[in-house]
C-alpha cells in the first residue's frame, strides 16, 4: 500500500480526542485496584481488632502514610511513563530516597533494640509476605491493562512503576491486618515485598506493555 | 602538510557547527506548524490531521532511510515503518499532552518503533543510539514506494464487522453515525470496530515475513 493511501484511510473521519482520558484511566485502575485489594483482605485476613476500635493507631499511620505516599507519588510516575518522551528521573530519585529512609530508620531501630528476633520477624512474616503479592495481583494487572491504553516507550521502568504501585495498594490493604509495628519489620517485610512487586514489574513489563 | 590537512578539518568542522544550526533553525520553524496542525487534528479537524501526518511522513521515511543504512539494512523497509509509525501517531494520538513540544513525542514513537523492529528482525546492536529529537526534522525525503501492506489482504482477514466499519468509515468516508445506521451496529460498536482495524493494520506491518 503507498503512504498516500494510508493517510487518507487515517485522516477520514477524525474523531476529537477529550484530554486527560489517560488520567482517568489510570486513577480508576488505582481506586479500584486498592478497593479490590482492600475486599479482599477483609475476606482473608480481616482487619486488625485495634484499628477498628480506634487504639494504637500511630504506627498504623506510619504504614498507611508510607504506602500511600509510594501510591500518589508512583501514580503521578505513570502518568508520565504513560506517555512517549518523558522519563519522570526526579520521581524515580524520589521513591528511592523514600525507600532509603525506610531502610535506615529500620535500621537504627535495629541497634537501639535488645530483642531483634521480634522486631524483624513479628509475629506474622509468613502471613505478610503471602498477603502483599496476593493482594498486589489485581491492581497490577488493572494498572497493566490501564497503561496499554497509552504509549509508554521505556517498558521496563514503567512495568516497575506499575509493581511498585500495586505492591504498595497491597501492602496499604494488609497495613489493616497487620498487628507487627515494629521499624525494621516494616522496612524489610514491606520495603522488601514492595520492592519484589517492582522487580516482577520490570521482569514482565516489556512483554505485558509492548505496542 | 599536516598544517594544510589541519586547516582543513577544522573547514570541515566549521561546516558541520554550521548546518547543525540550521538544522536546528529548521526545526524551530517547523515545529510550531507540526504543533498547531496535531492540536487542530486532536480537535477533529481532518484536514489538519491529514496534512500533519503527510509532513511527517517525508521527514520520518528521510530519518529511516538514514537509520536502516546506518544498520546496514535495506533502505526500502523504511516505508514500512513509516507507515507503522504514522498509524501509532494516529491510533496514540490521546498520549500527546498539549502543554509539550510535538517534535520529541514523534521521535520518541519513531525511536521506539524503531528499537522494536531491530528486536523483530534479531539485529543484535538493539540499542539505538538517543540523538536529539531535532534529528527527525533534520531529514526528508518524499520518495514514496510501496509498503509490504496489502490493504485488500487485511480487509480478507479482519471480521467482517471490522471490515464493514473501515470499508463504511475510512474508505468511503461515511461518518460514525451514517455508517451505524447503515450497518446497524451502534455507534460506539462503529467506533470500536474501527479502532481495531486500524490496530490490525498495524499488526500487520509488524508481523509481516522479512524480506
Amino acid at each position: 500500500m503507498r503512504t498516500d493511501k494510508l493517510i487518507d484511510i487515517l485522516s477520514t473521519n477524525v474523531e476529537p480526542v477529550k484530554p486527560g482520558l489517560l488520567e482517568k484511566t489510570l486513577a480508576w485502575a488505582v481506586v479500584v485496584g486498592g478497593t479490590t485489594a482492600f475486599c479482599l483482605m477483609l475476606a482473608t485476613v480481616g482487619a486488625r481488632r485495634e484499628i477498628l476500635n480506634g487504639s494504637e493507631l500511630g504506627f498504623f499511620a506510619l504504614k498507611i502514610g508510607w504506602t500511600l505516599s509510594l501510591i500518589l507519588i508512583g501514580y503521578l510516575l505513570l502518568t508520565k511513563l504513560i506517555r512517549p518522551v518523558q522519563t519522570g528521573r526526579k520521581l524515580v530519585a524520589v521513591i528511592s530516597f523514600s525507600f532509603l529512609a525506610v531502610a535506615v530508620a529500620g535500621a537504627v531501630a535495629l541497634i537501639g533494640s535488645a530483642d531483634r528476633r521480634i522486631i524483624i520477624l513479628g509475629t506474622q512474616w509468613v502471613t505478610c509476605a503471602l498477603c502483599i503479592p496476593l493482594f498486589a495481583t489485581v491492581p497490577f494487572i488493572l494498572l497493566i491493562w490501564a497503561l496499554r491504553k497509552g504509549a509508554p516507550t521505556n517498558l521496563k521502568r514503567t512495568g516497575a512503576i506499575a509493581g511498585l504501585v500495586a505492591g504498595a495498594l497491597g501492602a496499604m490493604a494488609y497495613a489493616f491486618h497487620c498487628p507487627d509495628d515494629f521499624l525494621p519489620f516494616l522496612a524489610i517485610w514491606y520495603g522488601g515485598l514492595i520492592a519484589l512487586c517492582a522487580f516482577i514489574g520490570a521482569k514482565f513489563g516489556p512483554r505485558l506493555l509492548r505496542w | 602538510m599536516a598544517a594544510i590537512r589541519k586547516v582543513h578539518r577544522r573547514g570541515r568542522f566549521k561546516c558541520n557547527q554550521l548546518r547543525r544550526i540550521a538544522e536546528l533553525m529548521d526545526v524551530r520553524s517547523i515545529e510550531p506548524e507540526l504543533r498547531s496542525l496535531m492540536v487542530a487534528g486532536l480537535e477533529g479537524d481532518a484536514a489538519a490531521h491529514k496534512m500533519l501526518l503527510e509532513k511527517l511522513s517525508v521527514q520520518l521515511r528521510g530519518y529511516f532511510k538514514a537509520q536502516l543504512g546506518r544498520y546496514g539494512r535495506d533502505p526500502v523497509e523504511a516505508e514500512d515503518l513509516v507507515q507503522e509509525v504514522l498509524i501509532a501517531v494516529h491510533t496514540r494520538r490521546h498520549t500527546y499532552d498539549r502543554s509539550q513540544l510535538l517534535t520529541p513525542w514523534v521521535y520518541a514513537i519513531a525511536r521506539y518503533k524503531f528499537s522494536d523492529y531491530l528486536r523483530r528482525s534479531k539485529i543484535s546492536r538493539t540499542d539505538v543510539p538517543i540523538e536529539d529529537a531535532e534529528a527527525l526534522t533534520a531529514y526528508n525525503d518524499s520518495a514514496q514506494v510501496e509498503s509490504n501492506l496489502d490493504l485488500d489482504k487485511l480487509l480478507a482477514g479482519i471480521s467482517p464487522k471490522t471490515r464493514q466499519a473501515i470499508q463504511y468509515v475510512k474508505l468511503e468516508g461515511l461518518s460514525v453515525s451514517e455508517a451505524a445506521a447503515r450497518s446497524g451496529m451502534s455507534e460506539s460498536a462503529v467506533k470500536v470496530a474501527v479502532h481495531r482495524g486500524l490496530k490490525a493494520l498495524a499488526t500487520m506491518i509488524t508481523k509481516k515475513e522479512p524480506r
